[in-house]
């Protein structure tokens, strides 16, 4: 069982990373792109004898209590048997 | 994959010649195992062997009264006094650097840490010496600006978070390295006297420790990679580039100078190039032992790694370790401490073998000189650009002694031998290549000046924001340079001062090269970057003590590039005698080509100077209105290849050769008086500032002495020049070595004429520090007058304005 | 009194800050292993800079979960003195012991200059031996300053005098330029609403001796000596 955690800054925040990312783009020509936000993945190999629920509980509580600074981040969780 | 068939392809692509594989099997009696092979690919590679340089490196001064570990071992260790001693090197990562920037410059970064600590010194500084392709080349100049922006991010990835200081170094724009930047690390540790530790598995049946980071299979073959052309291929290696992790390396280095400090260790070394090859036959080889290794105890990162996989494997942050016999659980204990593996692995025996085993079977077994001192010793065939002259015996076999290797980790006691080469074979007209094919033209990057219109004002900034004279906080602010609270000179200065905080002394460090110049002339370019080296530490107030050297190279199957090779090995060691100077280290990096195009010869010189007393330190800067401006040292015409003629006159390399451009002329006794003149009058305290004349000449230099710095703000300069004969630009551009623009307080005058006439240092005093200006005039014709605020902005702002944007992103991970 | 210097894995300013307090404040220190608990016998506590835990996740951000950090919440809570600088500034935010965060610099590089700060407010035990509106030029070395709170945490450290120190020219002037990272509101360094945990992004332990180019940040160790002298 696999769970996947995807950490991104909350809307407010300035992500100097993703307007660099943004501008290079652009001066690269890509056309139509309005925004670029950088975020963190993370693949969480589960141990398999854990049901869903629980496993989702775990890799929830990994996402809001390590992975994510709630003061400028959110995050959000996929459980994939 | 262990039990492979070796097939003619099979040892072709590991880099072995036909009759360096048939010398094996006759060294062995036997064909080798897959994992034989592997062992003798790496360590007979040019990399770890030598094999075309050790021949010439052994005519470099290696003796002198502060060296304490010539080289030969991970680093050299030069007495700095008060029972502390230093150990420095300078080692190359061009390759790697080239394939991926970040991650090769890291590692690189990485590695040299290793050598330093390994000896048992904490490192206290490194520096760089950097050089790319011109930042806009019309074809390469966004390559070259993804190479330089992320090189940079690279270092100050690993250095920072490791907690070294940067504090200094160079960084060179030329097309000659356009496709194949030069990436060389130097690395300076402390280490007390009686503290200091080898690479050597010293003691029968004590215990071989792996410490430090997992084994994966990154990097496996870089050792033969670093040793072979690029081609476009190479971009496809990048399986083989390791990933560094500075966090470790910093655990690596605290668990390392404990376990030192316990006395629990007998003999330690990097798991560098070759991995656990190097390190075990080397270690072996040192100590004239035998170490017996199981693979199967080797910590594994990834699953169904072979016995040749783990051999030479690259993975970062390791090391080998003998232990004393009993201390074992000690040491294992020191590294759980710091969350890190420690585990045996094997013995020292007295079979003078490196006996392999891996899952019970018996992989390897091969006398450890076999790998070492058995290993290709190469007197290649050497043919002069300008005359197509001397050729030196073919095959012919060298005498058996101690080498003086330049810093060959891998170096052998002695050397046996040449085995067959075929390139020796080659016609002495037909190699690859014309006479001057180590020479890389460079495009014109500016319209030359017209002659008539000459405008020196207009030179001067010209010069000024050339990327390579242009100020370099773009590269170095990216560096933590005062990490440790040590760096009483930070960078961008001649030299970097670092104080032992233990006493009274510093330690005042530079890297130097000069390939245009080592193009045009190799022995005289290399003894005017040793000159430069050793000028740049006096100018901080440190007597120049001991060298390190990165010498980079083309293919050494070239007998031009040989040849030259050949001939910056003489000058080299004719500075180094004359100035005092030892070599205690280096490192040798050959195959810096691709497509068939060579970088220019460039040896960099690391130099190292003994501050007595920190507060005597000198910076460049002046300091007050009314100073007096002295230049100690003469200028002659020396404009044929300066920075001038590429940046104003933009002339291309192939254009001055063509024009007769020669390298300036160093007389090393002249060298020498004015190091001494300039040195005696920082000791006595007269000096309120010193700057080494160089690039781009007297003008730029004055310049760079109005510029600001901390604490202090710009400040301008009168200046008058009466040269005589000369003309109006080489009076201002002209590239003279020996010269030194200080800057003194009027009422000591008298003193510093006494102390500069005693030295025997020629020297005129030109002008005043005052205004807001630097005003130059030459001959009674005032011909500069430049605000020195805007002049400096022009200076400070020219690198990071080449660099775009999108460059920057790039590399920011 | 007694000074601590936490060592973290990754900790590289650990060894600086032991030399200011031990060769320039003149008082008993010692290092602090970041498995280590009991605080009992120390009056200050300083956090240094470096790279805990590699900064892997975020700056800062492991080094929270280490059991020293359990025992450093309790000695402030009880009134101990706490001084982070910069990866310790990082981890006290990451903490909770300081509010906001600090985030990529707005030029993306690690940048490593002397820059110029104002003092903010001398009402802190840090602070009371400078001068209000005092310019220091301290170093900073960085690659995650730039301070982001949300507006409510902005007032609230406003309304509280908790901003101690902020970028800003020579002058003391408050231009973009001179906001090195690009943090908001100029924010250098905050402090607690009980004024006794101070974090701040340049390194004052840089800059105690004018061999290094600067001994502004002195002034900054002698009010701390000052004030557990007084306790």
């Amino acid at each position: 069982m696999k769970a996947k955690v995807y950490v991104t800054l909350k809307s407010g925040v300035l992500d100097p990373q993703g307007k660099a990312i943004q501008h290079s783009v652009e001066l690269l020509g890509y056309e139509g792109i309005a925004d670029v936000r950088q975020g963190k993945y993370f693949e969480i190999a589960l141990d398999g004898s854990l049901d869903e629920a629980r496993a989702r509980e775990l890799a929830e509580a990994v996402g809001r209590d390590v992975l994510s600074n709630p003061v400028i981040e959110d995050y959000r969780v996929e459980v994939e048997a | 994959m262990d039990s492979q068939a070796i097939t003619s392809e099979v040892v072709a692509a590991h880099n072995l010649t036909r009759e360096e594989y048939a010398r094996i099997k006759e060294l062995l009696g036997r064909e080798p195992t897959f994992v034989e092979l592997g062992v003798f690919s790496v360590m007979w590679s040019e990399h770890c062997s030598y094999k075309s340089s050790r021949v010439h490196l052994k005519r470099l001064p290696t003796t002198g009264e502060r060296v304490v570990v010539p080289p030969g071992e991970n680093a050299g260790i030069v007495d700095v006094g008060d029972g502390w001693c230093a150990a420095f090197k300078v080692e190359s990562h061009n390759h790697p650097s080239f394939i991926e920037p970040f991650q090769g410059a890291a590692t690189g970064v990485g590695g040299i840490l290793r050598d330093i600590f390994t000896m048992g010194a904490r490192p206290v500084a490194a520096m760089n010496s950097l050089r790319f392709g011109t930042l806009d080349h019309a074809q390469n100049g966004r390559r070259n600006r993804a190479l330089l922006a992320g090189v940079v991010a690279g270092i100050a990835h690993y250095g920072n978070a490791f907690g070294v200081p940067t504090v200094g170094g160079e960084v060179v724009f030329d097309d000659a390295y356009s496709l194949n930047p030069l990436v060389n690390a130097f690395a300076l540790g402390l280490v007390r006297h009686d503290q200091i530790f080898f690479g050597k598995a010293a003691g029968i049946g004590n215990p071989v420790l792996y410490v430090g980071a997992k084994t994966g299979r990154d990097g496996i073959h870089g050792a033969t990679m670093a040793s072979a052309e690029f081609d476009d291929e190479a971009l496809e290696k990048r399986p083989t580039v390791q990933v560094g992790d500075p966090f470790l390396e910093k655990l690596l280095l605290e668990a390392c100078l404990e376990a030192m400090r316990a006395g629990a260790v007998a003999g330690i070394q990097d798991m560098g190039a070759a991995g656990l090859t190097s390190s075990s036959c080397e270690m072996a080889a040192r100590a004239a032992t035998g170490v017996e290794l199981d693979l199967s105890l080797v910590p594994q990162r990834e699953e169904g790694m072979t016995a040749y996989e783990i051999m030479l494997s690259e993975s970062q942050e390791r090391m080998l370790i003998v232990a004393h016999r009993g201390r074992e659980r000690q040491v294992i204990d020191i590294f759980r401490k710091w969350d890190l593996d420690a585990v045996v692995i094997g013995r020292v025996t007295d079979t003078g073998s490196v006996v392999v085993v891996h899952e019970g079977e018996r992989v390897a077994e091969i006398s450890s000189k076999y790998l070492t001192d058995e290993a290709p010793l190469y007197e290649r065939p050497m043919k002069s650009k300008a005359d197509g002259g001397r050729r030196t015996g073919e095959g012919a076999a060298v005498e058996s002694g101690t080498t003086s290797d330049a810093g060959a980790s891998a170096a052998p006691a002695s050397v046996r031998a040449a085995v067959g080469d075929p390139t020796i074979n080659a016609e002495p007209g037909a190699s690859v290549g014309g006479g001057v094919d180590i020479v890389s033209p460079a495009p014109p990057t500016a319209p030359a000046l017209k002659e008539a219109a000459r405008d020196y004002n207009e030179a001067l900034v010209r010069l000024v924001t050339a990327p390579s004279v242009a100020s370099k906080e773009w590269v170095y602010q990216q560096y933590d340079h005062m990490v440790r609270t040590n760096t009483a000179v930070l960078p961008g200065a001649d030299a970097a001062v670092v104080r032992i905080k233990e006493t009274r002394r510093a330690l005042a460090m530079c890297l130097d090269g000069n390939g245009r110049y080592c193009a045009v002339s190799p022995r005289e370019g290399a003894a005017l970057v040793v000159a430069e080296a050793a000028r740049n530490v006096v100018c901080v107030g440190a007597r120049p003590i001991a060298i390190t050297n990165c010498l980079n190279f083309a293919s050494p199957e070239r007998p031009e590039v040989m040849w030259a090779f050949s001939e910056v090995i003489d000058g080299m060691a004719e500075a180094c005698r004359a100035l005092g100077t030892p070599v205690v280290s280096g490192n040798v990096s050959f195959y810096n080509e691709t497509e068939g195009r060579g970088i220019h010869p460039t040896p960099v010189i690391g130099m190292l100077g003994l501050v007595e007393d920190v507060r005597r330190v000198v910076t460049q800067g002046f300091k007050r209105e009314g100073h007096l401006i002295a230049l100690v040292g003469e200028t002659s015409e020396d404009l044929g290849a300066s920075e001038y003629a590429a940046t104003v006159e933009g002339r291309g390399l192939q254009e001055m050769i063509a024009a007769g451009a020669c390298v300036p002329r160093l007389d090393l006794g002249r060298e020498r008086k004015v190091q001494e003149a300039t040195l005696r009058a920082a000791e006595e305290g007269l000096l309120e500032s010193a700057h080494d004349c160089s690039d781009g000449g007297l003008a730029v230099a004055l310049a760079e002495c109005c510029f600001s710095s901390l604490g202090r703000g710009g400040v301008g300069a009168e200046v008058k020049l009466d040269g005589g004969e000369l003309t109006p630009t080489v009076q201002l551009f002209s590239e003279t070595p020996s010269r030194v623009v200080v800057s003194f307080d009027e009422s000591q005058r008298t003193r510093f004429e006494r102390i500069v006439a005693g030295a025997g240092a020629p020297f005129r005093v030109i002008g005043r520090v005052g205004g807001d200006r630097l005003r130059i005039s030459v001959n009674g014709d005032e011909l500069i007058a430049q605000p020195v605020a805007e002049l400096e902005a022009a200076w400070r702002a020219a690198l990071g304005r080449k660099l775009r944007a999108e460059d920057v992103a790039a590399a920011a991970e | 009194m007694k000074f601590g210097v936490i060592v973290f894995p990754g900790s590289n300013c650990d060894h600086d800050a032991y030399h200011i307090i031990s060769k320039h404040v003149g008082q008993p220190v010692d290092f602090i292993w970041h498995r280590d608990t009991d605080l009992g016998t120390y009056d200050a506590i300083i956090i240094p800079g470096g790279f805990s835990y590699g900064d892997y996740l975020r700056a800062g951000a492991l080094a929270r979960f280490s059991p020293v950090m359990a025992s450093v919440k309790g000695f402030a809570a009880r009134g101990g003195f706490v001084l982070g600088i910069c990866n310790g500034f990082q981890i006290l935010c990451e903490s909770g012991l300081l509010p906001g965060a600090l985030i990529r610099n707005r030029g993306l590089h690690f940048i490593c200059r002397h820059v110029n700060v104002r003092v903010e407010t001398t009402e802190t035990p840090f602070t009371h031996e400078l001068k209000a509106g005092e310019v220091l030029s301290l170093p900073v070395a960085h690659a995650e300053g730039n301070y982001v709170c949300d507006d409510e945490t902005y007032a609230e450290l406003v309304g509280e005098d908790r901003v101690i120190f902020r970028y800003c020219d020579e002058r003391g002037g408050l231009t973009e330029e001179a906001n090195v990272n690009g943090s908001r509101a100029f924010i250098a360094g905050i402090c607690s609403r009980e004024r006794n945990v101070l974090g701040l992004m340049p390194h004052p332990e840089r800059a105690c001796e004018d061999l290094l180019g600067s001994s502004d940040g002195s002034g900054l160790f002698r009010s701390l000596a000052a004030t557990l002298a007084a306790r």
